[in-house]
Order: C-alpha cells, then structure tokens, then sequence
C-alpha cells in the first residue's frame, strides 16, 4: 500500500512537470492556433542559456560562482533571450504564415524546433551542463504516522513540484482574468473577427511566445535541474504531446488534469503493467492513452468540440 | 529555341494523359535511364555507390511513398521512420526464418507488413485530422521503438533489437557489391516510382487530392473518404515499408531500432517538403537534397572554418545542419509550398518559351 | 432570354402533375444545439421539373439542402428518393444514389485543374482497383479514357475548354462556378441540387447559367432543386417553387400562385407594403 501510495506521488510530481510543458503548448494554441512543435527545443533553448550563462557570468564579471546573484542575472538574461526569441519567430515566421492551414504551421514550428535546436548547441555548447538550484536532494518520509514506515518522497520533486504548480495557476488567473487574456482568448477563437475589433495580432502574438518563453525556461530549469541540460530535453516536449491530447488543447485546466493523469498513469503502467510486456512501456503508454482518447472522445477531456463546416 | 512544344499535338486522350508529354522530354529521360542503369555501375566508384546513390534511391522511395500520403492526401504523419522499420524487421523475418525465401518475396512480405500496419495506425485518420493525426501517428512510432527493441521474437532474440543479413542474391545474381546493390535498387524504385506516378495520375490520385482539397465535398460527390484514406495509408505504407527493407538489407546490412527512430521520421518529413508536397519528382528531389546537403557541409564547413580561423568540429557540422534545415523547412513552406519540384518545373517552363520571355498564352 | 421582361414565356418544360415525386421530403426538423434551422417542412419535387427554394437570409434553404444532400441529418422527418427512405447512410452514399449538388461557397478542389476537378466525378463510376491503376495498362487505361470522353462532353457542354488544363484557384468566380456545375453533372445525376447557382454573377453570366441549367434539364431529364435570390431567374425558370421563412415553409406552387402569395409578400417586404405587380 505504501509503495503504492508512493508511486502515485512520484507519478503526480512527475505529472505536474509534464503539466507545466503541456501548458506552453496549451497557451500558443489557444493564442494563435499554432501548435508549437518547437517547444521542446525551447526548452532546451532556455535550459542551455541559464545553465551557461550561470557559469559565464561570474568569468565575466567577477560574480561568486555558483551563488544566487550569479544565477539570478543568469535567469534574468535567458528570460530576455527567450523574448528575443519568440519576437523573431514572429517576425520571420508566423507574420508570413498567418492564413496557412494547420498541418503548414505545425510543419514550419519543426523546422523552427530544429534550428533551434542548432542554433543553441552552437551558442552554447552540447556538452551535458548542471543547473544547481540549491534544492535539497535527499528524500524524505512522509505519512510515517498512518502508513508504516512512511512513504518516499523526493524532495526535489516535491519543491519542483511546487515551482510548477505556482506558475500554473498563475497563468490561468491570467488568462481568465486580465483583459489580455480576454484578447488572447479571443484571438484564438478567430484571427480576422479580433483583428477587425480592434486586437493588434500580432502584439498578441508576440506576449503569447513570450509567456511561451518563461514557461519553457521554468520548465528548462526544473527538468534541467533534475536532468541535466542536454539534447535530451528537447524531446521532453513530445513526451508532453499526449497530456495535451488528453487534456484538450484549448484548455488551461485541461493541461494541469492531462499532466497528471499522465504522470501517474506512466508511473503506474510502468510498476503494475510493465513486468508482463517486457519493461520500458512508459514510452509509448502516454501515446496509447492518446490515441484511445482521439477515437472516442478527439477533444479531450475539456477543450471544445472541433466542428466541420461545410 | 532548344526545347519547343511546336507540332505536339495530341490525337487521343490517352496520348495526352502521358507523363511527359513532349517527346524531348521522352527521349531526355529515356536517356536518363539508359545512363543510370547501364554507365553509372562501370563509371561511379564504391564510396559514391554506397554513400550516395544507394542511400538515395532507397531514401527516394520511402519519400514517394510519404508524399502520396502527407502530400497526394494531405494526412500528416510524422511516423514514416515507425513503418520503414516494420518493413526492415518484417523482411528480416521472412528471410531469417523461411529457408530458401526469395529476396524479393521477403522485401514484398516487408512491405506488406507496413501495408497492414498503416491501415490500422490510418484508422484514427477516419475520425481526426492535423495536429491530431500527427499524435496517432506519433503513437505508432514510439510503440514501434519499443516493439522492436523489447519483443525477442521480433529480431530473432537479439537482445538490443540489432539484426544483421548477409549473402543476400536475387535472380541468380550475388548482391555482394555495391554495382549489383545498385542496379538491384535501381530497379525496384523504377518499377515503384513508375506504379506510384500511375496511381496519382488516375482516379485514385484524384480521390486523394479531393480528400486533401475539401473532404466534405469529397463525400458529396461520392468519394468514399474511409476507402480513400485508408487506401493512401496503404500504398503509403507499402512503399515505405518496401524502402525500409531495402534501407536494412541494401545499405546497411545490420541494423538496430534506433536506425528507424523519429529522427528518421522528420528526415522524411523534410525530404518531403523540400522535394515538394504533391510531386512524385519531388520524392526523388528532396531525397537528393537530405542526402547531399549533409556530405557537403562536412567537406565545406571545415575549410570555411579554416579560412575564418575557427575550428569546426563534427557536432558543429551537425548543429549547422539542423540550423540549415529548419531554416530551410520554414524558407520553403513560406516561399515555396511546393518545393523543389515546382521550382524544377517553372525552370522546364522557361526553358520551353526560352529566348522569349512570355509565351502566347501567357 | 430577357430578364427584364415582364411577361413571362410560359416555360416550355412544364411537367404535368402526373409526373412521378422523385423527392419526397416530410416533416422535415433539425436543430443546432438550441437554434431550429427546420420546423416540419414538407415538400415533393416532382421527376424533371425544376422547383425553387427561396426565402429571406437564414431562413433555413441550405440547411434543407444539406439535409437532402446527407451533410447534415434532420432531428425529426424523413426524406425519401424515389421512394427509398435515406438519413442513416453516409454522405457518399447519397452521392451513389444519384443526387449530386452545387455549393454556395464553391468547394472546389483549390490543388487541381479543371479537368481533374470535373473527372473526380467519376469516381462513383470507377471500377478497377488499385493493382490495374498502377499497372495502367489494359482495362484500367480504357477506363480512364472512357472517363475522359465524357468529362469532354461535360467541358464542351459548358464551354470551358479554353480551361481545362487551368488550376481551378487562378480560374475568376463565374468560370469557377462553371466547373462546380461541370463537377455535379460528372455524376450523371437524376436529382441536381444547386444552391445558389447565380450569386456574385453579372447578367450576361446569369443568362448562360440559366441557359446551362434548362439545357440540363431538358437534354438530361435531370430533375433540379435550387436555390437562389434572383427573383427574376426565378419566376423565369423553375416549374414550382418553395418558400421557406425562419424554418417554416410558408408558401408552395407555381411561381405565380407564389409571388401574390400574402404571406411570403410579408416575408419579404414586411406588412402593410404594396406587392409589385
């Protein structure tokens, strides 16, 4: 019972990462009815920046190594290269592609990840970098009074856990909240009709990719904390593809609800179902549920139902 | 001045549905043909036989067969590198443990085998469309990966999923050196590249494109959209699985899962944009482009880098190469939607009104 | 044919009331989440007549053609073909039973030129299956060319040759409106639906189209049902006519009974105006 109990945590904590990744696809979707294929790379992108950044800086500047100023102005100029970066998608890409049909945009968004992808490792190298965020790294028992002997939580987890929650909910007060969510929202539903009240598109766009930006480096830190920064992280993005699906791409709790269903999903498939079919089917399990969900219900759990007119 | 559509004039239908319909256009290719089966052998060395032409003939194929699909029928998939493997690993089966099996039958039994499995990973296709397809097709792929790596009976027990095939003959002829290798695959993608140019040019390229264009309409003029969809997953399917065998047994002889990864996916997919959506051409052109572009920057890169006094190592090369695609991709898709076959094609057209600049009816 | 004359020829294709129903619609409803597109309409048309649907904006007329059409399925109602009850079938299917239409917004298909547009018609008459079109040779390659006759007569029919081998996206709105005509007519249908054949055309494109959609009438038998706001077009060509207003049918007979009729005058024009003579 304890173990299990732990590895619904541990699916949970994980979950609420993917949630986090998922909600970057969730808010450019919403936005501009892009789906954002290079947001892995984004990631990547954001992780790379802060993680060498973080080491530069104190060459640079003289700042202590490895302590919090350092690693705060670290943040500060990845945040601004990640705004750099989503203004020039904008300008070079979505501006040409505005009335495209969504199979091109998705097209475009992967060669976008793939230069990406490059242009980072050039920038700042491919080797495997660390990201200390000071959390501590030793487990802890929990619940020790009701089960016994406690149940395992990883702490770094559980703070990254946190990180992520904090900022999910304050993007969806965001969204639901401010005027410029509202704009945002209205954007999504049609381009020409908010174009033609008065909503400047592409200014929309732009905030969009940049809220994209923060939330991949949030993301970047956290999955680059737990991982390391490598290559690896870019294919995060297509691990988090599924809790869309699931979750429906328009919505914002739908993000959070996909996440963590697909957190422990995986987790728990991989313990109780694994064994019988060879092990390692947490690859493929988030797809499979995915693909259960496109054939019945294709809007996932919460997003809008897609409708054909003819 | 050259090359003139004067006095072509067509006397019945069937003369004027040709595939080329200038007969300098016939004669060019004809010639072509000669050239590649029978000069290219006695002329090309090994390193440009295996390194280049072998790989992109095979590369060709499995690029047809992804735009009859993503560009004939307008389905995205991006797990074209899942159904290259279905085929590698289905033809391995058939020729590991069926003695005395006919090369041929087991790269036919390989394509077969994609051919079932994209209908059945082609079924959420019925219900959903864009984003959503490319999920389902993403599904395949990983679940592929882990197939091939985990379920033993599937490599014969090899413990990493690697398989290798050897003493490979066809016909009587030992494929055992690059030349056969060749003219072998040279031979197979003719013969597919021309039942694929036949199919998209009669009613079921037709069929297809309708679903593309407009799927409602589709169905109300009477285009069965199950029968067509599935019907491109299929021979989609077959001619990638076919080019996965061939990819395996052709190329490189031994193989693991990570050699139809959705690395290799996204190459197809990239082949298939820049060679041009909707071109059987286009196939062979993005093919030739994916193939070469990497050669060259490996043999350019390391000079410019010594002319501007910086170092170029491999990943750097491999990092320029990512840039240079993904730029590439997003240039064509903005510019050029149909690539380089429409590019190939505005050329030809020129050339036809060539000294003149417009043509009568321009 | 002038269409501003004010007496009308009488329509030489007048079928008699003995004619068989080739459509029978009944009791016809659908509903869009909480909006009432339809309520309870009823009508027939009858074998080779030519009837009207007309009406105000949004009051229903392509709704009742997509429910002909299989597109849309009505809540409530049937819809019968010569006789055999449709709504449970998929679109395509309706296609096969001789019914072919005409699209307000053109669904052309924008990637192909004319010819291939106006052949994929022929779909529904395409026997030989994948293996003999990759072969091309032989049967399928008769087939092809015998596709390619008739999808000729069609273009000659509507004089589009000048066309044929143009992407239907490069083609102006009248020529394009031709080759969803051309595209219907591919099908050999019994039953023609189209809706709104004339909008967006100037008076000399409205007179061919008409022209096209007599000779159709008259050469092929084919029976039609269209819509259109061309009150002239419409007293001028079609045998009966049908008004529907927000959803309800209000008025059904022959264009005169049709126009003096109080209650589609009121539709119209509202109360208390003076009908045009």
């Amino acid at each position: 019972m304890g173990f299990f109990i732990e590895t619904v945590l541990g699916g949970l904590m994980a979950g609420m990462l993917y949630a986090l990744v998922g909600l970057g696809f969730v808010l450019i979707f919403k936005a501009s009815g892009v789906f954002n294929f290079a947001q892995g790379a984004m990631v990547l992108f954001a992780a790379l920046a802060l993680a060498r950044l973080a080491q530069w800086l104190p060459q640079w500047t003289g700042m202590p190594a490895n302590g919090p100023a350092a690693f705060a102005v670290a943040f500060a100029l990845a945040g601004v290269l990640m705004f750099a970066l989503a203004w020039l998608i904008e300008r070079l890409v979505l501006r040409h592609l505005v009335n495209q049909d969504g199979g091109t945009l998705l097209m475009a968004t992967l060669g976008v990840a793939y230069f990406i992808e490059g242009f980072g490792q050039s920038l700042f190298g491919s080797d495997i970098y660390k990201i200390d965020l000071g959390m501590p790294k030793d487990p802890a028992f929990v619940l020790v009074s009701v089960i016994p002997g406690g149940v395992l939580v990883n702490r770094e987890d559980f703070y990254a856990a946190l990180i992520a929650a904090a900022l999910v909910a304050a993007l969806s007060l965001f969204f639901a909240r401010t005027a410029t969510g509202r704009a945002l929202r209205a954007v999504a539903d049609d381009h020409l009709a908010a174009q033609s009240i008065g909503i400047p598109l592409r200014r929309i766009w732009v905030i969009v990719w940049c809220v994209a930006g923060v939330v991949a480096l949030v993301a970047g830190m956290i999955w680059g904390s737990k991982l390391g920064v490598q290559f690896s992280l870019a294919t995060v993005a297509l691990r988090a593809l599924p809790v869309v699906i699931l979750g429906g791409l328009t919505s914002v709790p739908g993000a959070i609800a996909g996440g963590l269903l697909v957190g422990v999903g995986e987790k728990l498939s991989e313990v109780y179902v694994g064994p019988y079919l060879g092990g390692g089917i947490e690859i493929w399990f988030a797809y499979a549920l995915a693909l259960a969900c496109l054939l019945m219900r294709p809007q996932g759990l919460f997003g809008e139902k897609i409708i054909d007119r003819v | 001045m050259f090359y003139r559509d004067n006095g072509e004039l067509k006397t019945s239908y069937g003369a004027d549905a040709q595939i080329f319909a200038l007969a300098q256009e016939r004669w060019a290719f004809i010639a072509f043909m000669v050239a590649a089966f029978a000069v290219v052998p006695l002329v090309a060395d090994a390193y440009w036989l295996r390194a280049v032409l072998i790989p992109f003939l095979v590369l060709s194929l499995a690029a047809v067969g992804l735009n009859i699909l993503v560009g004939y029928c307008g389905q995205i998939s991006l797990g074209a590198g899942a159904f290259m493997g279905i085929g590698a690993y289905a033809a391995y089966n058939l020729h590991v443990r069926i003695p005395g099996m006919p090369l041929v039958l087991s790269l036919a039994g390989g394509g077969l085998a994609a051919t079932l499995a994209g209908m059945v990973f082609g079924i959420p296709s019925l219900r959903v469309r864009g984003l959503y397809l490319a999920v389902a097709t993403l599904a395949a792929q990983f679940f592929s990966d882990w197939a091939f790596l985990r379920l033993g009976w599937l490599s014969n027990d090899s413990s990493s999923g690697s398989v290798t095939v050897s003493g490979l003959e066809a016909f009587g002829v030992r494929l055992d050196t690059p030349q056969a290798i060749y003219v072998f695959c040279l031979a197979v993608v003719t013969v597919l590249g021309l039942a694929a140019k036949n199919l998209v040019r009669g009613a079921a390229g037709r069929q297809w494109m309708a679903i593309r264009d407009m799927d409602v309409a589709a169905s109300v003029i009477g285009v069965n959209p199950v029968m067509a969809k599935l019907s491109a997953f299929a021979v989609s399917s077959f001619l990638i699985g076919s080019a996965g065998a061939l990819w395996g047994f052709m190329h490189l002889g031994s193989w693991e899962p990570s050699a139809f990864s959705i690395d290799r996916s996204f190459q197809l997919l990239f082949m298939v944009i820049i060679g041009g959506l909707g071109s059987i051409a286009g196939g062979f052109m993005g093919a030739a482009f994916i193939v070469l572009v990497p050669l060259a920057l490996n043999r350019l890169l390391p000079i410019a880098g010594d002319a501007l006094g910086m170092p170029f190592s491999t990943a750097a090369a491999s990092h320029a190469e990512s840039m240079l695609f993904g730029a590439l991709i997003v240039w064509f898709l903005i510019v050029e939607p149909h690539g380089l076959a429409r590019l190939w094609s505005l050329a030809r057209q020129r050339a036809r009104l060539w000294p003149f600049a417009h043509g009568a009816g321009a | 044919m002038n269409m501003s004359d004010s007496t009308h020829l009488e329509p030489s294709h007048a079928r008699e009331a003995s004619a068989g129903v080739i459509l029978d619609v009944q009791h016809v409803s659908l509903s869009f989440g909480g909006v009432k597109a339809l309520s309870d309409v009823s009508f027939d048309v009858r074998e080779g007549e030519i009837r009207a649907i007309i009406g105000p904006n949004g009051a229903g007329k392509s709704s009742m053609l997509n429910c002909i059409n299989g597109v849309y399925r009505p809540q409530q109602g049937t819809i019968r073909f010569r006789g055999c009850e449709f709504g449970h079938g998929a679109t395509h299917e309706v296609a096969r039973m001789g019914i072919a239409r005409t699209f307000q917004n053109l669904a052309l298909f924008k990637g192909m030129s004319v010819l291939d547009n106006v052949m994929t018609g022929r779909n529904l008459r395409t026997k030989s299956n994948l293996l003999l079109q990759a072969l091309r040779v032989g049967p399928s390659l008769r087939e092809e060319v015998r596709h390619r006759e008739f999808v000729e007569r069609i273009i000659d029919f509507l004089q589009l040759q000048p066309w044929r081998k143009v992407l239907v996206a490069h083609l102006p709105y009248g020529l394009q409106k031709r080759v969803d005509l051309a595209r219907a007519l591919a099908l050999e249908p019994q039953l023609l639906l189209l809706d709104e054949p004339m909008a967006g055309m100037n008076v000399e494109e409205k007179q061919d189209m008409c022209r096209y959609v007599l000779d159709v009438n008259e050469e092929f038998g084919t029976s039609v049902v269209l819509i259109e706001h061309d009150m002239g077009v419409v007293m001028d060509i079609s045998d009966r006519v049908v008004v529907l207003d927000y959803g309800r049918k209000i008025g059904d007979g022959t264009p005169l009974e049709v126009r003096t009729m109080p209650e589609v005058v009121e539709a119209y024009l509202g109360r208390a105006e003076q009908p045009q003579g």
